[in-house]
């Protein structure tokens, strides 16, 4: 059977024809729109090249190795790639079938191809479709997941804050903590009670004492540097972090600025509210291990103790060794 | 549900009617959060209860808003993605109307979790044809209508479309092709070229 030339064209709209010559008798419809015009009577190897094998860079080397899966390129610019494969057509001469490959989608954006520059039969159209619509597919995931990080992160963050105040919440107050110990990092911790915020609530009104709340929540990390953290733990109970080696000199020295900070009177609906704190100081040396636990409860033993020597004023651990307190003694307090 | 669903109505809804139609229409609906992510599954109940909303806050029959939902996912320029996998499916309108039978499972290639209706086409006498449409989606018969219609005017091809109504063989339409080549048509290249994000 001899195969007709114009049902070459249909079957195959991308092949080329050549003589026993190497030169190209018929190239397809497609590969003539890719070429600009038709390419008739050119050497096939003046078209284009093989890329692989590299062995068979000549004509006769590619008429001796028929059926072999080539890799070819268009000359000119912008030299177009190909899959292809070439057998002899009986008369001394061969057809070279083509197709895109994988490089179908800068083919048809490259040369502006439709849909009836493949034939019917072709996957190349099944092949784009998949490609877009998976694209597409992945584009809205991918935007998805960002939006879900975006939510996590918010919401984890949400779920370390008080609302009042926006300092830390208890959890928060326990992650930091937590992570200090475990690093055995050295740091000062300092546990805060409101002297007399009970008073103020009864008398000016829970509204006064959201307000008291509120502005010790912004007097504190205005007297804290950038490392340190302050978290509201109670309802007028705040505890801060001091990370590195603590200072029991420079300790008490923060905690009584603190307590002269929160003296100030808050003006609340032209009322002046007026509380104190008292501030028991821990300390958490460099290298030691002590559970966050161990540490609150040194912390609570030096708030009872400023406590009992008469609230707003700061102490230490009375159960705590000398290096573990203020060298100086107290400074005396105004009435 | 694949709340691909929800979203085409959502954004067909912002884009034609502004976002405050919208956010009425999702409360109006019970919804606590009026924005639907395409990728995730909802209640199929939602999906009803937003068409009601939206019908009667359009004061529109059900009908003639999912006809007109369908006519959006061809002819808006925010939909240009939806217009080209269209286009893909069929070389002219006549060979579009028949790859409808395989819609469905080109869709799942792309979107497993998107169950279209099964379509059915047969051809009648006088080159109309009937497409019988079955599935989990009530209504996409009427969606199918608007889509078919401009799907015609973006091949430049003029057709007379009806819907039939319910039977026991589905949501049932009637497709007459006048002329396949009446317009130029819109233009498709296979390459994507500059285009911009699905929404």
């Amino acid at each position: 059977m001899t195969l007709p030339a114009p049902l070459l064209d249909r079957l195959c709209p991308l092949h080329l024809w050549i003589g026993g010559d190497g030169r190209v008798r018929q190239a397809g419809p497609t590969l003539r729109k890719l070429l600009g015009g038709d390419p008739g009577g050119e050497p096939l190897l003046d078209l284009c090249e093989v890329v692989r094998p590299r062995a068979l860079a000549s004509l006769s080397a590619l008429l001796a190795a028929p059926g072999r899966k080539l890799r070819l390129r268009l000359r000119q610019p912008p030299r177009t790639g190909f899959v292809g494969h070439l057998h002899p057509d009986g008369a001394g001469g061969a057809v070279l079938d083509l197709s895109f490959g994988l490089a179908v989608a800068d083919a048809v954006q490259d040369h502006a191809l439709t849909s009836s520059d493949f034939a019917p039969t072709d996957l190349s159209v099944e092949l784009l479709f998949l490609l877009e619509a998976k694209t597409a597919a992945m584009d809205s995931s991918r935007r998805l997941n960002q939006r879900l990080q975006s939510a996590r992160a918010a919401a984890e963050e949400e779920a370390l804050t008080d609302p009042l105040t926006g300092l830390g919440n208890r959890r928060s107050a326990d992650q930091t903590l937590a992570r200090l110990s475990r690093a055995r990092a050295p740091f000062g911790l300092l546990h805060i009670d409101l002297d007399r915020f009970k008073q103020v609530n009864d008398s000016l009104g829970h509204a006064a004492g959201d307000a008291v709340l509120q502005a010790v929540g912004g007097l504190l990390p205005a007297n804290l540097r950038h490392g340190d953290r302050a978290a509201r733990v109670g309802g007028d109970e705040f505890l801060v972090v001091i990370p590195g080696t603590p200072d029991p000199g420079r300790l008490r020295a923060l905690a009584e600025r603190l307590i002269a900070a929160i003296e100030a009177p808050v003006i609340h609906d032209g009322a002046a509210c007026r509380v104190s704190a008292s501030i028991g100081i821990a300390l958490h040396a460099a290298g030691a291990a002590q559970a966050p636990d161990t540490l609150l409860r040194a912390a609570d033993r030096a708030l009872y103790a400023a406590k009992a020597r008469g609230r707003g004023r700061a102490a230490f651990d009375p159960e705590a060794g000398p290096a573990a307190s203020d060298p100086a003694p107290e400074a005396p307090r105004a009435p | 549900m694949l709340g691909l669903v929800n979203r085409m109505l959502q954004v067909f809804v912002v884009d034609t009617y502004g976002p405050s139609l919208w956010s009425d229409m999702a409360a109006a609906s019970g919804l606590g959060d009026p924005e639907f992510e395409a990728m995730l599954h909802y209640d199929s109940a939602v999906t009803d209860r937003l068409l009601t909303a939206a019908a009667r806050q359009l004061d529109k029959p059900r009908a003639a808003l999912l006809e007109d939902v369908g006519t959006y996912l061809v002819c808006h320029s925010n939909m240009q993605p939806v217009r080209r996998l269209l286009r893909f499916c069929g070389v002219d309108f006549l060979d579009f109307l028949h790859s409808l039978e395989d819609l469905r499972d080109r869709v799942r290639l792309a979107v497993p979790d998107l169950v279209l209706p099964d379509l059915e086409v047969t051809e009648a006498a006088g080159r109309r044809l009937r497409i019988a449409c079955r599935g989990d989606l009530p209504g996409f018969g009427h969606v199918l209508v608007g889509l078919l219609r401009a799907m015609a005017d973006d091949h430049g091809a003029l057709v007379l479309l009806d819907h039939l109504g319910d039977g026991p063989d589905g949501e049932i339409l009637e497709v007459t092709l006048i002329d396949e080549c009446f317009a130029e048509g819109r233009r498709f290249l296979l390459g994507r070229g500059a285009l911009e994000v699905a929404p």
